[in-house]
């Protein structure tokens, strides 16, 4: 890759200095290719932080338009965004942040029809789910697996969060935790149940910090545990989770070698 | 004292005087000598200092009697 020039020596210049990154871990990071799927609490975040940090490809996927519900937390939207399709709000506020950043914009849903074609379009290095659904998680956790790509798993709702990290061979994957969809209406979505806005700033950078340690390859990723959060105690918990030899997807006997889609449970109180 | 390459940080604070130098320094080969030129005061007091945290060898200063310095460093370490 070209030599930094002038400009990115000083934008970047708190990385540099880390013996961790230096110039040659700053040039893996602008050659790096990030899918966050999802612009909303956690995406959003994320996004940014990564934009800042000048992963050169970042790839954005939703289907949604910005409502004035999300702004309380998905601060990538600005309030003249409303009614913006979110990737195209996403795009402009990266742009605006960092030049060296290329946004790749998918104006769709993820399904078992296209999400190979979506992390297949740059081959991206790394996934970060963001989505707010089950079907979705499911579906990101299986394509990843099949298709040997590492991501970040997490979930938001009130005052709590979980994620961990997901890497080929190396970890656990969402499955082994959670083998199947929970019951339909058993788990409220955070449409229904509220979400403080913070929570997806501090899961959603937990997101974007394990995709940065990837692209580097520095430091100990959350494989192998699942970080919960509770922000109402201030509490952290690193658990502690073994691979599944029978989990469907990614033990010994795997049942599932296709994509399939969840179906989407309909939520009461509408979109 | 001969040198592998050459660099002059005298036109630019802290910390961009130590971030040029540490890109400098990973395009040289470990054992080869970057040839520094950095003013006094700051960069002079910290820039060393710095090199030697990262496991580099600093090997002579000298001062070029015009408010600058030249410092010599030998590239070692992993970086």
């Amino acid at each position: 890759m070209s030599q930094l020039t002038n400009e990115q020596l000083e934008r970047y210049s708190r990385h540099i200095i880390l013996e961790q990154v230096g110039g040659k871990g700053q040039k893996k990071i602008l050659s790096a290719k990030v899918l966050i799927i999802g612009t909303g609490g956690l995406g959003a975040p994320a996004a940014m932080y990564l934009a800042a940090a000048g992963v050169g490809h970042i790839g954005l996927v939703d289907f949604d338009t910005v409502d004035l519900s999300n702004l309380q937390r998905q601060i990538i939207h600005l309030t003249n965004d409303v009614g913006k399709a979110k990737t195209q709000s996403g795009r402009e506020t990266i742009n605006a942040m960092n030049p060296d950043v290329q946004v790749h914009a998918y104006d769709e849903q993820v399904t078992a029809a296209n999400i190979r074609d979506i992390i297949g379009d740059l081959d991206y290095d790394f996934i970060i789910d963001g989505t707010d659904n089950f079907p979705a998680k499911f579906l990101i956790n299986d394509a990843c697996v099949l298709m040997r790509k590492p991501f970040s798993h997490a979930g938001i709702i009130r005052f709590q969060g979980q994620t961990m990290t997901y890497v080929p061979d190396k970890s656990p994957c969402y499955r082994c935790v959670f083998p199947k969809m929970p019951p339909k209406d058993a788990v409220p979505t955070c449409r229904q149940a509220g979400v403080l806005g913070v929570m997806g700033g501090v899961i959603g950078t937990i997101q974007a910090t394990e995709a940065l340690k990837f692209v580097l390859g520095i430091g100990e990723l959350l494989t192998g545990y699942l970080l919960t959060y509770d922000a109402l105690t201030m509490t952290f918990r690193k658990i502690k989770i073994p691979r599944n030899r029978r989990c469907n997807i990614c033990g010994e006997q795997p049942t599932i070698t296709e994509l399939f889609d969840y179906e989407q449970p309909t939520c009461s109180f509408g979109r | 004292m001969k040198s592998d390459a050459f660099l002059d940080i005298t036109d630019v604070v802290c910390p961009i005087t130590f971030v040029k130098t540490k890109v400098a320094l990973e395009d040289l080969d470990d054992g080869q000598i970057l040839e520094l030129r950095l003013n006094d005061g700051e960069p002079v007091q910290n820039v060393p200092r710095s090199l030697k945290d990262e496991g580099h060898k600093v090997l002579t200063l000298e001062d070029n009697g015009d408010g600058t310095f030249t410092l010599w460093i030998e590239k070692a370490g992993l970086s």
